[in-house]
């Protein structure tokens, strides 16, 4: 297929991958290992899925922010997201 | 623990979910090809990285946008959910007239958005409209096309027309669902009416007024038609709520890239009220007791 079809670019296409990998990923760790839903510091159940949810969601928001405050450099946003993704994980 | 679902019963949702891949998912997968390129037409596009991002992120214009929308939205809930108490509160419980009074609210529902535009905006206006003629009668020089506050006054109104019903109508059913034994013992209590309200009705209604507000908030959030037809975002930009910039950017001005750009925050900012209005519903009261 080529990558022009929809106006893809090799660089969105690495972004819906990565998602798309994670998401079969975190698939196939709940049948393998399934996990029940928990009480986090927010004070209410999660699944995974819900605490991959919160870290996406998060980490879209984190980058905007750096986007429109700081600018430059955006893989900074990227590590305090990774940082955010891990802690909701943990604790959310 | 002893597994008791079969996760094979996903298989049962494909259909949904490639219907819902066809029609939701990749158009917004295109969106984000968009928010990161550059077109002139012609199906010919420019890689332009984050620059949409950046320039809408920092638009005053955006700003604006976004903090009309948030006053909107916040009006039309601060009138909207007491109002609609209040009258589901007025709406006889039983009989022909509780019939006729639900028949009576569910008319505004039935009118389509730009219907209701339209009747707003000749209903308005000086020279034949019956409010704006009324309004000159009385001294009053209302003028929505030109005055900011008289427009806003408009689709404020307009709106608390329209959608009041679906508040009031949530509400009564909630009430309805309060046995009568709750009102017998609050009787023989000697409860005041507004002790009634306060520990009998107005915990009965917190889920429907929970469903109301998300509904009300989602729908006033993402306004455009009502609004668009009676002042076209106007006198200047005073009434340009969000998805009526989007339009004029994306399909005015033909900016793809910059209209895609915001497409994604708008949508992001919406997805996370939704997920937290979802959170606070389904997890209301869920906490008490342990």
């Amino acid at each position: 297929m080529a990558l022009d079809w929809m106006a893809w670019t090799w660089q969105t296409a690495a972004f819906f991958g990565c998602i798309g990998i994670t998401l079969v990923g975190m698939t196939v760790w709940a049948v393998v290992a399934p996990q029940a839903p928990r009480m986090g510091i927010l004070r209410f159940e999660t699944t995974p899925g819900d605490r991959l949810f919160v870290s996406l969601l998060g980490s879209a928001f984190i980058h905007l922010g750096w986007l429109g405050l700081i600018g430059d450099p955006l893989w900074a946003a990227s590590i305090v997201s990774v940082v955010y993704a891990a802690a909701v994980f943990r604790w959310v | 623990m002893e597994k008791t679902f079969n996760n094979k019963a996903w298989f049962m949702v494909l259909p949904v979910v490639l219907l819902v891949a066809f029609s939701a998912v990749l158009p917004l997968m295109t969106v984000v090809n968009y928010s990161v390129q550059d077109t002139f037409g012609n199906n010919q596009f420019f890689w332009a990285g984050l620059q949409w991002f950046e320039e809408v992120l920092t638009s005053e214009r955006l700003h604006d946008a976004l903090i009309r929308q948030f006053i909107f939205s916040g009006v039309i809930l601060a009138i909207q959910i007491p109002l609609g108490i209040a009258v589901s509160l007025c709406i006889p419980k039983r009989g022909v007239w509780s019939s006729f009074c639900l028949v009576l609210m569910a008319l505004p529902l039935l009118i389509p958005w730009n219907v209701v535009g339209t009747i707003w905006q000749i209903f308005g206006r000086v020279d034949i409209g019956l409010l704006g003629a009324t309004m000159a009668a009385l001294g009053i020089d209302y003028n929505y096309t030109q005055n900011a506050a008289h427009a806003w006054i408009t689709i404020v109104v307009m709106d608390v027309w329209h959608w009041t019903s679906l508040v009031a109508l949530l509400c009564f059913a909630g009430l309805q669902s309060i046995p009568d034994a709750y009102y017998q013992a609050a009787k023989i209590d000697g409860a005041s009416r507004w002790k009634i309200f306060r520990y009998i009705e107005l915990p009965k209604m917190n889920r429907v007024l929970l469903i109301a507000v998300l509904l009300r908030f989602m729908d006033s959030f993402m306004i455009y038609t009502e609004p668009f037809v009676v002042t076209g975002g106007g006198p200047g930009n005073s009434t340009t709520l969000l998805s009526i910039d989007l339009v004029k950017m994306a399909l005015g001005q033909f900016d793809l890239g910059p209209a895609a750009a915001f497409s994604i925050i708008y949508f992001l900012i919406i997805l996370l009220l939704s997920w937290v209005f979802y959170t606070v519903m389904t997890n209301y009261g869920k906490g008490e007791g342990r």
